[in-house]
C-alpha cells in the first residue's frame, strides 16, 4: 500500500526509519471483542471491497469457515473453533489478520530495503514497489500472516486500512461491524476498553477471561477480547516470538554482517593510506 | 413487533427462540449486545442447533424442532407454581380473572367443539360464562381463585408439563430447563423486564400460531407486554415483509387488517356485523374497543378505492370489492392448478389458468418442489415479474430428478418481466419495528427493467381499457377503481403514500366544537382519528395514517433526537399505529397510571394526560377509565382466547410428520386441525422409515434465493456451496467424513450436499429413545449464476401447515441420511 504521508519508524532491510519525530502520532489498534462476535463475516466482504480484493474461488469442505486460512486476496478471515470447554460447547469466532506487532518479525526477516515498513502510528505495511516477493517475512511471523501472490510475485496482507488511517477514518472491517464487537482507536484506548470488557466477563463468570496482546511480539495493534485465557482454543499461538533463526539473522547476523562489512571499508582504507594505490607490474617484469 | 429493534437495548433478558437472530438479523442483534453491555442483560438461546446466536448467548438449551409449545407451556407452569409472574399486571391487565363456560372442556388432546369429520372446532363453548357476546351476565373474581377463572383452567392446563414432561418432550436435560426457567420468570415483576424474539423458527410449524400465542401468553403473566425492553417480537425475513402485510399481502385481509369480505356477506351492513366484535363492559374497566371504529376505516377505504363513484347509495362500492368463498392462501393455490380444479363451490370449478407472480419465487420458497413444478406445467400462461431468472421462470427446464414433463409437452407460456431491485427504485421499507422508513432511488433499473408501480400500473390500465371496450363480467369491478394520479403508467410513490395516509373530502369539523374547522376539503389528515365514516374522508390504510400529513413525508424523517432515552426516536420515519414505539404502552403503567419501573416508562399519566410514547390509550383518559388493551373487546389481554382455529389455550403436538407418539395423549399425535393436501403428489412420511428429524434455516452469508444469482461481489465465495449439518454421533454411525456427499431422502423426494460434521447439532433422548436431527440450509437452487447451483431445499419439505395463517411447516419433518 505504502503511505505517502505517514512517517515510518521503521524499515526493513536498513538500520534507519525516517521518522523525523516532528508530528507524534498516538500508537493506533484495532479492539476485536471475540464474546461479542457472531462470524457474520461482514468484516470479510467489507475488506474484500475495500481493498479491491480479487474474488477467491472457495469451496463447501463442511465448515461455516469461508477458506482454511488467509490468502494473498484474502486478508480478513474469521475463523470458527468448535470446541468443549469444561463439558460446556462452544463456537468461538475470531477475526484473523495481520496482528501489527510492535516488533514485528515480518519486518525484521525481510532482506529488501523499505519493502516492509513500520509506521510512527504502529502500522506495518508491505511496501510492494520494493517488496522482491522473496517470502522471509513469512517464516518471521509467528501468525502466518504475509502471503506470496503468485500474479503480481509480491507479498500481501492486511494494511490495518492505512490509506483510511492516515485521513482518520477507522478501517473498513471496523465500519462494517455491525454486533460492535470491532473498534478502533489509540491503542491506549482500545485496551482500556479491552480491560473494561474483561472485567465484564470476568463478573458474568468467565473467570479467566483475558486480554490478548501479546508482549512476545512487543504487544500488538490488535487487541483482543478472549472469554477464555486459553489462545489456543482461538487458533492463536498462546506465546508468539519472533522466531530465534530471524532475530539470530537480525540481532546477531546482519549487524555482524554489518560490521564486517565496515571493518572491510577502515581495512581497505587503512590499507591505501599505509600503501598507497597498488600499482600496476611493469612490463618488464611481464617480459621477463 | 409490539416493541423495537432499538428497545431490546432495555431488557434484562432476552429469550431468542425459534429464531436466530445473529444470523438472520445481524444489525439489529446489535442491540442484544447493546443490552448486554449497557445492563448485563442476560440472553437464553433455544434452538436445536447450536446457532450463531447460542455462540455468543450466556445460556443455551437445546430442543427438538416443533416441540416449542412443551417447553413455553413448562416455564408458565413454572413461574405459576413459584409465585415468578407479575401479580398484580395479571390482575388488571389480562383475562385471567374470566369466569369461562362449564361447556369447556379438555380432553385426550382435543378440546370440546372438535368435528371429526371436518378436522375443525366449533367454537362456541369456548366463551365465558353467561355468553357476555349475547348480552350475558358473566363473571369476573379478581381473586383468580374462581375454579373456573381463566387462571385456574390455565394452572390446570400446565399442570402436565413437568420439567420431567418437557424433558420428555424436547429433550432439553432437566437441569439446563430449569436454568431457562429461572432466567426468564426472573422479569416476573414490576422491577425488571424480558423480551421474547422470534422469527420462521416459531411460524414454520403446523403449530406455529399456537406457538407464538404461548409466548405471548408468558409475556403477558410476567407482565412484559407493552413495557419498554418487553414484548413479544416477531423479526420479519425480508426488509419490507411488515410492509406487505400491512397493505394486504394476505388473501384474507384488506389494508390495514380490516377482512376480505365472504361471499355469505352482501351488504356492508352484513360485513359489518361480521367484522366488529361487540363490546364487553363489565369488568372493573370498560373496554374501549377501538374496533368500533371499524366504518370509518372501511369508507374511507372504499372512498381511496373507487373515488367519486364510491357513494352512501351503493354502500360506497363495497359490492364492487372481490369477495372470497373459501381459502385463497398460496398452498390452496398451487394445489388447485395441479389438480386442475378447485377445491371451493364442491371442486366443480376448473383449477387457475393463468399467473402472475410478482417479487416472489414460489418453486424456490414452496414446499414439495416436484408437486411445483407439476403445478405450475398445468398453466396456460405464467407472467413472472423478478430482477433474475429464478426457478419459477425457467421451471420447464428444471433438472429431471425434479421429476417435470419434457419441455415440449408443457403448454404453459412463461412470460418474464424484468423488474427494477430494491436499489433501482425509491419508496418505503416497513421494518420489523413497523417503522415506515422512505428509501431513495440509488441507480436506474438496467435494460428495460421498470419499477414496480409502473409494471403493476400498465398491466392494471390495460386491463381498464379491455373491460371499457368490451364489457366482460362484472365490469364495474375495474372500471370504477380512481387512478387519478399525476402519472398514471408510473404513479410517483410519495403520491401514493399521501393517498395511504388520507384526506379531508370536505371540511372536517372539530368534534368538541362543530364551530371549528379541523382541516379543509383537500388537505392530508394527521392520523386515523380524523376518519369519518360518511364520505368526507378518504384513507387507502387506516394503519398507515399519519406517515405523510401536511407537514410532508414523515417516512422521511430522519432526526435521531430520542428525549425518553429509551431509543423511541419519534421524529425518525413513522411508526404505524399513531407513531406509537411501543404497542398496548399502557400496560407499562399500574393501576393509578404510574410505571411499574421509573426508569423505563412507557407512558405514565400526569394527571391531566398521558406522557411519554405517544399513549395507547384516549391521551386525555385518566387510569381507570378504558383497559390497556384498545383493540379487544374485553380490554385486556388474553391468556384464553377463542380467537385461533387449533383452540383457546395452546397443547403441545408433534408435527405432522412425527417421529414419536404423542407422549400426552397418544391417541391424537399431530395437531388434529392442521392443514394438509391429499393429491398423489402429497406423500407424508412415517417414522420407521424416515427416523431422523430435520430442519432448515438461513445463512447470513446470503438473501434467500437471491444471492445465487449474484455475478458480482463476495457473498457466494463466503459460503459456497449447499452443506448437510450433521451430529458428530449420527455421522461417526453411518462412517460419514466431514465434506464428503451425503444423500438426504424425504417421503417427497432425495437431495445430495457436502456433510458439515458438528457437534453443535447434539443427540437427543426423547422419552428413552434417541433422536437424531440434521438441518440444512435453504438457499440453492437449479437457478444461479455458474457454479452457485445447487438442490432445493423443498424438494423435500411437505405441503402441509398452520390451520391459521396456512404457513407451511418447513421447520420440522422426516428424513433417512446415507452416504452419496
Amino acid at each position: 500500500m505504502a503511505s505517502q504521508t505517514l512517517e515510518i519508524k521503521r524499515s526493513s532491510a536498513s538500520m534507519w526509519g525516517t521518522s523525523t519525530g516532528i508530528r507524534s502520532l498516538p500508537t493506533v489498534a484495532k479492539y476485536v471483542d471475540t464474546s461479542t462476535c457472531i462470524g457474520c463475516k461482514a468484516c470479510e466482504a467489507a475488506c474484500q471491497e475495500w481493498n479491491d480484493l480479487k474474488r477467491v474461488p472457495t469451496s463447501q469442505d463442511g465448515s461455516y469457515q469461508t477458506m482454511p486460512e488467509l490468502q494473498a486476496d484474502f486478508w480478513n478471515l474469521i475463523k470458527f473453533n468448535e470446541t468443549e470447554v469444561d463439558g460446556e460447547l462452544n463456537w468461538l469466532m475470531r477475526k484473523d489478520q495481520c496482528m501489527h506487532c510492535a516488533e514485528p518479525g515480518c519486518l525484521a526477516a525481510c532482506p529488501a530495503p523499505g519493502a516492509i515498513v513500520q509506521y510512527a502510528n504502529g502500522i506495518v505495511d508491505v511496501n510492494p514497489d520494493s517488496c522482491i516477493g522473496c517470502g522471509y517475512c513469512a517464516t518471521g511471523c509467528p501468525f502466518d500472516v504475509p502471503k506470496f501472490h503468485a500474479k503480481t510475485g509480491k507479498m500481501a496482507k492486511c494494511t490495518l486500512c492505512v490509506d483510511r488511517a492516515e485521513v482518520g477514518l477507522e478501517p473498513a472491517c471496523v465500519k462494517a461491524c455491525p454486533t460492535g464487537c470491532l473498534s478502533y482507536g489509540s491503542k491506549d484506548d482500545m485496551v482500556a476498553l479491552g480491560i473494561l470488557r474483561v472485567k465484564q466477563l470476568k463478573d458474568a463468570g468467565f473467570k479467566d477471561a483475558m486480554l490478548y496482546d501479546p508482549q512476545g511480539v512487543g504487544g500488538t495493534s490488535v487487541v483482543t477480547v478472549l472469554k477464555y485465557n486459553r489462545p489456543e482454543l482461538y487458533s492463536l499461538p498462546a506465546d508468539p516470538h519472533v522466531p530465534w533463526g530471524v532475530k539470530v539473522w537480525k540481532q546477531v547476523v546482519r549487524p555482524l554482517g554489518v560490521i564486517a562489512g565496515f571493518l572491510t571499508i577502515f581495512a581497505a582504507f587503512g590499507h591505501y593510506t599505509k600503501y598507497g594505490p597498488k600499482e600496476p607490474p611493469s612490463d618488464e617484469g611481464r617480459a621477463a | 413487533m409490539t416493541n423495537g429493534w432499538v428497545d431490546i437495548k432495555n431488557a434484562d433478558v432476552i429469550l431468542a427462540m425459534g429464531g436466530n437472530p445473529a444470523e438472520n438479523h445481524p444489525v439489529g442483534f446489535k442491540w442484544f449486545m447493546e443490552a448486554r453491555r449497557g445492563r448485563n442483560a442476560k440472553i437464553v438461546a433455544v434452538d436445536p442447533r447450536f446457532t450463531r446466536t447460542a455462540a455468543v448467548a450466556d445460556m443455551y438449551a437445546p430442543i427438538r424442532p416443533g416441540t416449542d409449545i412443551a417447553f413455553l407451556l413448562g416455564i408458565i407452569r413454572y413461574a405459576i407454581e413459584t409465585g415468578r409472574y407479575h401479580g398484580d399486571y395479571v390482575k388488571i391487565h389480562t383475562n385471567a380473572p374470566y369466569v369461562v363456560s362449564d361447556k369447556f372442556t379438555f380432553n385426550d388432546g382435543l378440546f370440546s367443539g372438535f368435528d371429526d369429520k371436518t378436522h375443525s372446532y366449533a367454537k362456541d363453548t369456548w366463551a365465558y360464562d353467561g355468553d357476555p357476546a349475547k348480552g350475558g351476565a358473566y363473571l369476573v373474581d379478581s381473586t383468580l381463585q374462581h375454579p373456573r377463572s381463566v387462571f385456574q383452567l390455565l394452572k390446570q392446563h400446565v399442570a402436565r408439563y413437568t420439567p420431567e414432561t418437557v424433558e420428555r418432550i424436547c429433550g432439553t436435560p432437566k437441569d439446563k430447563y430449569l436454568k431457562v426457567c429461572e432466567i426468564v420468570t426472573s422479569t416476573g415483576n414490576a422491577q425488571r423486564v424480558g423480551t421474547i424474539t422470534y422469527a420462521l423458527g416459531w411460524t414454520q410449524h403446523s403449530t406455529g400460531v399456537q406457538i407464538i400465542r404461548a409466548g405471548a401468553m408468558l409475556q403477558l403473566l410476567l407482565g412484559n407486554v407493552g413495557r419498554p425492553g418487553g414484548g413479544v417480537n416477531a423479526f420479519r425475513g425480508h426488509s419490507n415483509i411488515q410492509g406487505a402485510t400491512d397493505t394486504a399481502g394476505n388473501t384474507e385481509i384488506l389494508p390495514g387488517y380490516l377482512k376480505t369480505p365472504t361471499g355469505t356477506q352482501p351488504t356492508l351492513a352484513d360485513y359489518y356485523t361480521a367484522s366488529i366484535p361487540l363490546t364487553l363492559n363489565k369488568q372493573a374497566w370498560p373496554s374501549m374497543n377501538y374496533w368500533q371504529n371499524y366504518p370509518k376505516f372501511m369508507v374511507s377505504m372504499l372512498k381511496s378505492l373507487y373515488g367519486n363513484a364510491s357513494t352512501k347509495d351503493n354502500d360506497w362500492g363495497y359490492g364492487w370489492l372481490p369477495k372470497i368463498d373459501g381459502n385463497y392462501s398460496w398452498m390452496y393455490i398451487y394445489d388447485d392448478m395441479y389438480r386442475g380444479s378447485s377445491m371451493r363451490a364442491g371442486g366443480k370449478e376448473p383449477g387457475p389458468e393463468g399467473f402472475i407472480t410478482f417479487g416472489m419465487n414460489p418453486v424456490g420458497l414452496g414446499p414439495n418442489s416436484k408437486k411445483m413444478i407439476a403445478a405450475l406445467s398445468k398453466l396456460k400462461w405464467m407472467v413472472v415479474v423478478e430482477n433474475s431468472e429464478i426457478e419459477t421462470a425457467t421451471f420447464w427446464k428444471a433438472p429431471s430428478e425434479y421429476g417435470g414433463a419434457s419441455p415440449a409437452q408443457i403448454p404453459t407460456e412463461v412470460f418474464m418481466l424484468p423488474a427494477a431491485n430494491f436499489a433501482e427504485k425509491d419508496g418505503t421499507f416497513t421494518n420489523s419495528a413497523r417503522w415506515l422508513q422512505w428509501k431513495w432511488k440509488a441507480l436506474d433499473p438496467p435494460g428495460q427493467a421498470k419499477a414496480d408501480q409502473e409494471i403493476v400500473s400498465r398491466i392494471f390500465l390495460a386491463v381498464q381499457a379491455l373491460y371499457k371496450k368490451e364489457g366482460g363480467a362484472l365490469p364495474d369491478a375495474v372500471l370504477n377503481v380512481s387512478w387519478a394520479y399525476t402519472n398514471p403508467v408510473n404513479p410517483d410513490l410519495g403520491e401514493v403514500l399521501k393517498e395511504m395516509n388520507g384526506k379531508a373530502l370536505a371540511d372536517l369539523k372539530d368534534p368538541k366544537d362543530p364551530t371549528k374547522v379541523v382541516k379543509t376539503a383537500g388537505q392530508q389528515i394527521d392520523g386515523f382519528g380524523q376518519l369519518m365514516d360518511d364520505g368526507t374522508t378518504s384513507c387507502g390504510n387506516w394503519l398507515h395514517s399519519g406517515v405523510y400529513t401536511e407537514a410532508g413525508n414523515n417516512a422521511q424523517r430522519r432526526n435521531n433526537a430520542d428525549p425518553t432515552g429509551l431509543g423511541m426516536f419519534h421524529n425518525w420515519a413513522f411508526s404505524w399505529p399513531a407513531n406509537r414505539r411501543v404497542m398496548y404502552n399502557r400496560a407499562s403503567a399500574d393501576a393509578d397510571g404510574k410505571p411499574w419501573d421509573a426508569t423505563r416508562v412507557g407512558i405514565k399519566w400526569n394527571g391531566e394526560k398521558w406522557v411519554g410514547d405517544v399513549p395507547d390509550m384516549k391521551p386525555d383518559a385518566p387510569p381507570g377509565t378504558f383497559g390497556a388493551f384498545i383493540m379487544l373487546p374485553e380490554g385486556v389481554g388474553r391468556l384464553f382466547s377463542a380467537a385461533l382455529a387449533d383452540g383457546p389455550f395452546p397443547e403441545h403436538y408433534e408435527a405432522v410428520e412425527a417421529p414419536a407418539p404423542n407422549l400426552l395423549h397418544p391417541k391424537v399425535t399431530s395437531n388434529p386441525t392442521a392443514l394438509k393436501f391429499a393429491s398423489d403428489k402429497d406423500s407424508i412420511g412415517t417414522a420407521d422409515k424416515f427416523p431422523i428429524v430435520c430442519t432448515t434455516y438461513r445463512l447470513t452469508e446470503h438473501f434467500h434465493y437471491w444471492t445465487k444469482h449474484q455475478q458480482a461481489g463476495v457473498l457466494n465465495e463466503l459460503s459456497p456451496g449447499f452443506f448437510v449439518e450433521i451430529p458428530e454421533g449420527l455421522a461417526g454411525e453411518k462412517g460419514i467424513a466431514n465434506g464428503s456427499k451425503v444423500k438426504v431422502s424425504s417421503a417427497r423426494g432425495s437431495i445430495e450436499g457436502t456433510a458439515m460434521v458438528t457437534k453443535r447439532l447434539p443427540a437427543l433422548n426423547i422419552d428413552g429413545k434417541r433422536i437424531w436431527q440434521i438441518g440444512f440450509p435453504i438457499h440453492w437452487g437449479y437457478a444461479a449464476a455458474e457454479g452457485h447451483t445447487g438442490p432445493l431445499a423443498n424438494f423435500l419439505t411437505a405441503s402441509v401447515g398452520d390451520p391459521n395463517t396456512w404457513t407451511p411447516e418447513y421447520k420440522a419433518f422426516l428424513v433417512t441420511l446415507e452416504k452419496a
